[in-house]
């Protein structure tokens, strides 16, 4: 999921608050030295069954997100490996890191973190120091369903290329499968006699005929711009080729700086200034700006594939809820109108310092089982990263939409890394340039300036780790 | 210790050998040493009958009862500061126990570092102006409140329902500031915020703002919210300092026909000073701090305090290290701050 203030870490910050106020400097200064027994599970024999070699007696502890998909699915994948393995401790928290950051420090961490929410803990950081174990061990072992088939080819694209961070190594599994895009509302559409616009002119004209309805084109969350990036990017890489995106993931001079990009702002700043954002869009949060979306306010709205299930209780009855790949320039686009970002979310990943971490990689190996799967997929109506694991499920209608636009792009899939490599860069600068441009403070020129100037500086920051495509 | 000390009194008298050593042998000041870390009533006689003793017996009391919250303190208070300056010279992460000294790369780093020096103006702006504003309002107030009403049959008055405000002002105080916070946050809210609403139905519509808080107007925002929050504390601690000042001075002030305005300037200002100075202290730390309003309403690409920037570095970028340098300097402006209040304005208390 999308990481937000909730009222829990709210709270948590304002204790975190409390701490750091006055005496500020100790707020840090928690002993950083010791170091954990070593008191590790050996690995067990091999078999057919047991391809990774657990030890079926020792215990297993897994620590699950509790947020938007909550802990349900888990408890049923704990129960599959405990018919054949040792006992599962299962804790789940909204606060990932606040609880298992003492714990990494003291070199005890559990087996399966479940590394989400606004409280996640920083994989690049962790991967730094080594305290990550490489996933390829499991990618390479036989899936649960065919023996015959590894699990690496159980997965849906992108999904082993969000576990790398610049290397062969992967450090994480993302379960969930996230299509993002222009969502919107076929009833909404129907109501206006326009069909869902796949070029910009058509774009354009969509946005008059609902201006003409007094209804705004298009609205966001301006708290959190960077949902903005959602259909930004992919929108570039449709402009101008996947090696745009590329290009600025690798933070090369002047990759801002390409006529792609500047298309696309340029797009972009002209729904602004022609009055088509939604009044008041610059200071929503996500939420706001969806309960603006299902009160028919706006007919498009940048987001992903959780916003079916994270904006069930204000969506009308006959919204029939869609999402379509974002909108593109005109014929001469490099790559197709159907060209989608998909990428997998929701990481999973096991601590290089777990006592159990042969048991870690067999859970996440039976979570990737197709009934796992799809039982995730029922309870919180997203798609996994297991290939064809919802195919003959009944699904809600925006997730059956987000399923047949993955099936349309077919090979031209997006996978922009600038979100989960740079985080600050994405969420803060890009994102705060997006913003006040939509404001209307600043032009297209000046946001793609602060843009590549944020760039250029996380990429002479010394203390920011780097990453290259593969 | 008037109990120890009476004893030892009457024992040095008793025995009427005082004076007898009056130069210090090695001896001596072993045994004086051994007496000091002892208890009492191990005190070997020859000490006990020194006309010495008498000093010794009050330091070792006021030491051995100091002994523990000073060791606590040092363990609990001191020592993660000294930590901090350690680490704030390391490239530690936060998640590990490895790290690597880097000198003062991290300082250098600050120095060099716009952001921070955005986030320092912000907060010394906020550490300027939230004290004034906060003290002048309540200052105005509780002198309204307990001085500020003309009444016939009293000198010395709060205006009408004084009370009720009294209770009212404190309301803010009642909740915690992230309670505050998110409840600030819907009123900017652009579209069903209160705020927006509001200039829209005195005719100041065109004053909207689509982003409060994502603009440059945020630092004005959060400034409101903190003295909103906090007035009705200074309200009632002022109110307590002012209810202290003798009615026969007010009297006397008016006899000499002094008004509201003169009589606060020349009497119930000076009188209340030192709380003054004081909430000014707890005030200008409040703002400097300033982390749950800033976190919870402001957006990330918005604008920054130092504390909020401080926890952003430790616990989003994994660079605890650099934080902690930044923490350091946090450190070092509120010690120059506590430091410069206390020396300025400075004055003689007056007795009453």
């Amino acid at each position: 999921m999308t990481s937000h203030l909730n009222r829990r870490s709210l709270l948590t910050r304002s204790a975190a608050a409390g701490l750091l106020s006055v005496p500020a400097v100790s707020a840090l200064s928690g002993c950083a030295s010791g170091g954990g027994d070593d008191n590790s599970v050996e690995r067990g024999e091999t078999s057919d069954d047991n391809p990774l070699g657990v030890d079926p007696d020792a215990e297993l502890e897994v620590v699950i997100f509790d947020g938007g998909f909550g802990d349900q699915y888990a408890l049923d994948a704990e129960a599959i490996y405990q018919e054949s393995y040792g006992q599962v401790a299962h804790t789940k928290t909204t606060e990932i890191q606040t609880r298992l950051q003492p714990r990494f420090v003291q070199g005890e961490p559990p087996d399966v973190v479940n590394n989400s929410g606004a409280d996640a803990m920083d994989i690049a950081a962790l991967t730094r120091n080594d305290q990550v174990y490489d996933l390829n061990e499991l990618l390479d072992a036989p899936s649960l369903d065919d023996p015959n088939v590894t699990v690496r080819d159980t997965l849906m694209p992108s999904t082993v290329e969000m576990g790398q961070f610049g290397s062969e190594e992967v450090w994480r599994l993302n379960y969930a499968y996230t299509v993002y895009g222009q969502w919107y509302s076929r009833t909404a559409l129907e109501r206006l006699e326009v069909e869902y616009p796949r070029t910009w002119d058509e774009m354009i004209a969509v946005c008059e005929a609902a201006k003409r309805q007094g209804m705004a084109g298009w609205t966001y969350a301006g708290v959190y711009p960077y949902y903005f990036n959602f259909t930004l990017y992919p929108f570039i890489g449709k402009i101008g080729g996947g090696d745009v995106l590329k290009a600025i993931d690798n933070l090369e001079p002047n990759a801002w700086r390409h006529d792609a990009v500047r298309a696309a702002f340029e797009a972009y700043h002209e729904l602004a200034a022609r009055g088509y954002i939604l009044q008041g869009s610059p200071g929503m949060t996500h939420e706001e700006s969806q309960d603006e979306w299902n009160g028919y306010q706006a007919l498009f709205l940048p987001n992903g594939s959780w916003v079916e299930n994270e904006s069930r209780r204000n969506t009308p009855d006959d919204f029939d809820m869609a999402v379509g790949p974002p909108t593109g320039l005109d014929s001469s686009d490099a790559m197709p109108f159907e060209t989608l970002w998909t990428s997998a979310s929701e990481p999973f990943f096991v601590p290089a310092d777990a006592k159990n971490p042969i048991g870690g990689l067999e859970f996440l190996r039976v979570m990737l089982g197709r009934q796992s799967a799809r039982n995730f997929t029922e309870l919180v109506s997203s798609l996994t990263c297991v290939r064809g694991a919802a195919d003959d499920l009944e699904l809600p209608p925006g997730l059956a939409s987000a399923k047949q636009a993955f099936e349309a792009a077919g090979e031209n899939l997006l996978v922009p890394r600038l979100p989960d490599w740079y985080k600050q860069l994405n969420d803060e600068e890009v994102g705060g340039a997006v913003a006040a441009m939509m404001a209307g403070d600043i032009d297209p020129d000046e946001a793609i300036n602060r843009c590549q100037r944020a760039a250029d500086a996380t990429a002479s920051d010394d203390s920011v780790q780097k990453f290259q495509h593969v | 210790m008037e109990d120890t000390t009476q004893r030892a009194g009457k024992d040095v008298t008793g025995s009427g050998g005082r004076g007898s050593e009056d130069r210090l042998t090695p001896g001596m000041r072993l045994r004086l040493a051994v007496a000091f870390v002892l208890p009492p009533r191990f005190t070997p006689d020859s000490v006990r009958y020194d006309r010495r003793y008498r000093k010794l017996d009050q330091y070792r009391f006021i030491v051995w009862f100091l002994a523990a919250p000073l060791l606590v303190y040092g363990i609990f208070v001191v020592s993660p500061f000294v930590q901090a300056f350690f680490y704030s010279m390391t490239d530690w992460t936060g998640y590990s126990s490895s790290y690597r000294f880097t000198g003062f790369e991290n300082y250098e780093r600050m120095w060099n570092d716009d952001k921070f020096w955005d986030a320092t103006r912000n907060s010394l702006l906020l550490l300027v102006v939230a004290p004034v504003v906060t003290l002048a309002l309540g200052l105005f107030f509780s002198y309204m409140l307990t001085a500020g009403g003309r009444r016939r049959s009293e000198a010395v008055a709060g205006v009408t329902g004084s009370g009720l405000y009294k209770i009212v002002y404190f309301f803010p105080q009642v909740l915690s500031l992230a309670i505050i916070a998110v409840i600030w946050a819907r009123i900017y809210s652009p579209r069903s915020g209160a705020l927006n609403a509001g200039l829209d139905a005195v005719g100041l519509g065109s004053w909207q703002r689509e982003d409060w808080l994502g603009s440059s107007w945020a630092i004005w925002c959060v400034l409101i919210v903190l003295c909103w929050s906090f007035v009705g504390f200074y309200v009632v601690l002022f109110s307590a300092a002012m209810s202290s000042i003798p009615n026969e001075i007010y009297e006397a002030a008016r006899l000499d026909g002094a008004g509201r305005s003169l009589t606060f300037f020349r009497i119930t200002f000076p009188l209340t000073w030192e709380t003054v100075r004081t909430g000014w202290v707890y005030m200008g730390i409040q703002a400097l701090d300033a982390f749950a309003l800033v976190n919870v309403m402001v957006p990330e690409h918005g604008m920054d305090v130092l504390p909020s920037y401080l926890f952003s570095k430790a616990f989003r970028d994994g660079q605890a290290g650099y934080a902690t340098t930044i923490g350091v300097a946090l450190f070092l402006i509120t010690l120059v701050f506590a430091a410069v209040m206390m020396r300025i304005g400075r004055r003689d208390r007056i007795e009453m």
